[in-house]
């Protein structure tokens, strides 16, 4: 099936600093890549998870996707349709068929509207008149699994589940084609987030939308997502089918993400693949291989080559000198158990 | 055991650092008292990690702030008490408890970014803390920058000088740590340190904490509803629903033998925990119970019960020995639940098929 949304070698750049101080410190080059040479597909009824740490430039893609920041270079297709250089008013329509989910779930609700206003809102914002806003509301409400006398509340009277549902409302007002979520999931309890999640696998399966679904939790991109990418510093370090990319990562920083995941059973103390510190600035980027001042198994020549796309296996790439797991098995690192974990021996 | 045998004097058992007894604790609003805290009884031991979980709005952070008496003012504690080393810590002027705090005991927040503030240094904020020590500034600075380099703050000397937005979440999240063991306390309170921080950085605080506790051998009480930080970090366990502890044990009894539906549930639902890839995760169908100037009468678990039966409408469970199936609130794993009855043996229910997946769809309120 044709990809419903393309995105090929996309970079988004921030002005770090004024003009005059850019002049003043000498610095020829005044801006921050939040992301750089990213490109991914996603396909009608397919789910593509984002992960990666703060600052790893998730939310800033999906921003650029629907057109609130500006790519610096790159291309955005929607459905064969070039995207990036469009003017605001040209962008309107393509927010039609693409709906964002925001982080969050209460704060992107406008605290003075009621439920019903709000779902109905983008039937005004794209003036659309000829619709029965109650019926509407109505089946929205239906859709995402929340009684008619929500319509009445106010964001406040809701829980974190429910302004989520309303969230998703929201996002399906319009029949949108794809769907971007950021972070559908977070700051719920867990018995919620199983909640968030059926609902859109649901919703996916029925309507058959496209999902791009950014989140720093493993444990839900593994359950909703068909194929995954871990970013790093606005880059792709890996990208892959998600049951792949979970049983053999090759990116060590793929690995220290899945190490970095502790487990509901406290016998199963893991030896723990750990990153060294912290997350570098963008504003001082390493050179050559991003994550070589972090890595676990880093050597001088990652900090003085750029590491190429490498493909595993159809459809797995990744962007490293020395990746862990590979087949030929002269893997410095540690042997994976299927979950990318090393256990301590005995 | 009855109420007037257990009020009578301190617990005389010198392992125990901190005890709550029978605490219940209601917040007033326009509408009325919720009832918030109900009963709430726990120990923790000298040296060791103990912590509560639950969803939000179970009350376990109430449960903390009442412990160091950070409480809003339209809390009201309506019975309890509360034993730091055999002293009653409600029976303290707000004085004396001012002594206590950021002394024998102290509290990391939630969100690092709020909890420091914005206009003061890094060296600022760590010197206030030891304002009762008569020693030189000199000599405070000079803990402060040691503390900051034991918590891992690459080059504290020069770090010291910077603000807080200086440094990311996780440097602030370290500071806050800083901070509190900076007054070697006894009891150390975390509500949630690690929710608002990335798994990267949750597991480094996670080991942190658990050198720094080794070190300095004090007692965390380590709120979260993350369980996998739980599992990792705790030698006990509290599980808390709607204002009550429903279960309580060691990790492992918790963790491998839960015996309560609701940790039942709460264990099932953990994605973390679920290792076959699938499309419908497991959820607990319904609400929490409002709380509103009313305590439902019998079990508090029992509108999302999948085992409720006619006994759960009308007694309210008393705390079982998960073990022997005897009423013992002194047992090391007790659980709320009239299946932990010998008398409810014949209910036999294969645990393991609690919470079908795909229930989604029933869970609307």
């Amino acid at each position: 099936m044709s990809a419903l949304l393309e995105v090929e070698n996309l970079k988004v750049r921030f002005r770090s600093m004024g003009m005059l101080r850019a002049l003043a410190t000498r610095t020829s080059d005044p801006y921050i890549d939040a992301v750089c040479d990213v490109s991914f597909q996603v396909r009608p009824g397919e789910t593509l998870g984002l992960v990666g740490e703060s600052g790893s430039g998730k939310s800033t893609i999906a921003r650029t996707l629907m057109g609130l920041n500006p790519a610096h270079s790159g291309s955005i297709r929607f459905d064969g349709q070039e995207l990036s250089g469009l003017s605001q008013r040209a962008y309107k329509p393509y927010r039609r068929d693409m709906a964002m989910m925001f982080q969050d779930p209460v704060g992107s609700l406008s605290p003075r509207l009621t439920v019903r206003s709000l779902i109905t809102e983008p039937f005004q914002v794209h003036g659309i008149r000829d619709r029965n806003v109650d019926a509407e509301a109505k089946r929205l409400l239906e859709m995402v699994g929340l009684s008619e006398d929500f319509a009445q509340r106010f964001p406040h009277q809701l829980s974190g589940g429910q302004a989520r549902r309303v969230g998703v409302a929201r996002a399906l007002a319009l029949d949108p084609r794809l769907i971007i979520a950021d972070e559908p999931t977070a700051g719920l309890d867990v018995s919620v987030q199983g909640e968030v999640i059926n609902l859109l696998a649901r919703l996916q399966e029925e309507l058959g939308i496209g999902m791009l679904v950014i989140t720093h939790n493993l444990n839900v991109v593994r359950h909703i997502s068909d194929e995954m990418a871990v970013m790093y510093l606005g880059r792709f370090v890996e990208k892959g089918p998600t049951e792949e990319v979970f049983h053999r990562p090759r990116h060590p920083y793929t690995e220290v993400l899945l190490s970095a995941n502790p487990e509901p059973d406290p016998d199963a103390r893991l030896e723990r693949i750990e990153a060294r510190g912290d997350v570098p600035s963008l504003m001082q980027r390493p050179q050559a291989c991003e994550f070589h001042t972090r890595c676990p198994k880093a050597r001088e020549y990652c900090s003085q080559v750029d590491p190429e796309v490498t493909t595993a296996e159809e459809g797995h790439t990744f962007r490293c000198h020395f990746p862990v797991n590979t087949p030929e098995g002269h893997d410095t690192g540690s042997r994976a158990d299927g979950t990318g974990r090393s256990f301590r021996p005995g | 055991m009855t109420q007037a045998s257990r009020a009578m004097t301190p617990n005389q058992d010198a392992d125990t650092l901190l005890e709550v007894r029978n605490l219940s604790l209601d917040f007033g609003s326009p509408k009325g008292r919720i009832h918030a805290l109900r009963d709430i009884s726990l120990t923790v031991p000298k040296g060791r990690i103990v912590g509560v979980v639950g969803e939000s709005g179970s009350g376990k952070s109430t449960l903390a702030y009442a412990i160091i008496r950070l409480l809003a003012e339209n809390a009201l504690i309506t019975q309890g008490e509360i034993f730091l080393d055999g002293q009653d810590l409600l029976r303290l002027t707000p004085r004396q408890m001012r002594d206590i705090r950021g002394q024998r005991m102290s509290m990391i927040f939630q969100d690092p970014m709020t909890s420091l503030n914005r206009v003061l240094t890094v060296g600022d904020h760590m010197i206030d803390i030891q304002y009762r020590d008569s020693a030189p500034k000199e000599e405070k600075r000079r803990r402060a920058i040691e503390a900051l380099g034991r918590v891992g703050i690459p080059d504290p000397e020069s770090r010291i000088r910077n603000y807080p937005h200086q440094f990311s979440g996780g440097m602030r999240q370290r500071i806050c740590i800083a901070m509190a063991m900076l007054v070697e306390p006894a009891l150390l309170l975390a509500d949630e340190p690690t929710t608002a921080l990335d798994a990267t950085m949750e597991v480094q605080i996670i080991d942190l904490l658990q050198r720094l506790q080794n070190e300095l051998g004090c007692s965390i009480l380590f709120v979260s509803h993350h369980l996998g930080t739980v599992a990792e970090l705790c030698d006990d366990v509290v599980v808390m629903y709607a204002g009550e502890v429903v279960e309580r044990g060691s990790v492992r009894d918790i963790f491998h033998k839960p015996g309560h539906p609701y940790t039942q549930a709460l264990l099932q639902c953990d994605p973390g925990r679920i290792r076959e890839k699938t499309r419908r995760l497991p959820t607990i169908p319904g609400n929490v119970p409002n709380l509103l100037n009313r305590v439902p009468k019998g079990c508090i678990f029992k509108t999302r019960c999948p085992y409720v039966f006619d006994r759960c409408h009308e007694e309210h469970p008393p705390q079982y020995d998960v073990a022997t199936g005897r009423i013992d609130t002194e047992a090391a794993h007790t659980a709320r639940c009239h299946l932990r009855d010998p008398a409810e043996e014949s209910r036999d229910i294969e645990e393991g098929h609690l919470m079908k997946g795909g229930n989604e769809e029933e869970s609307r309120s």
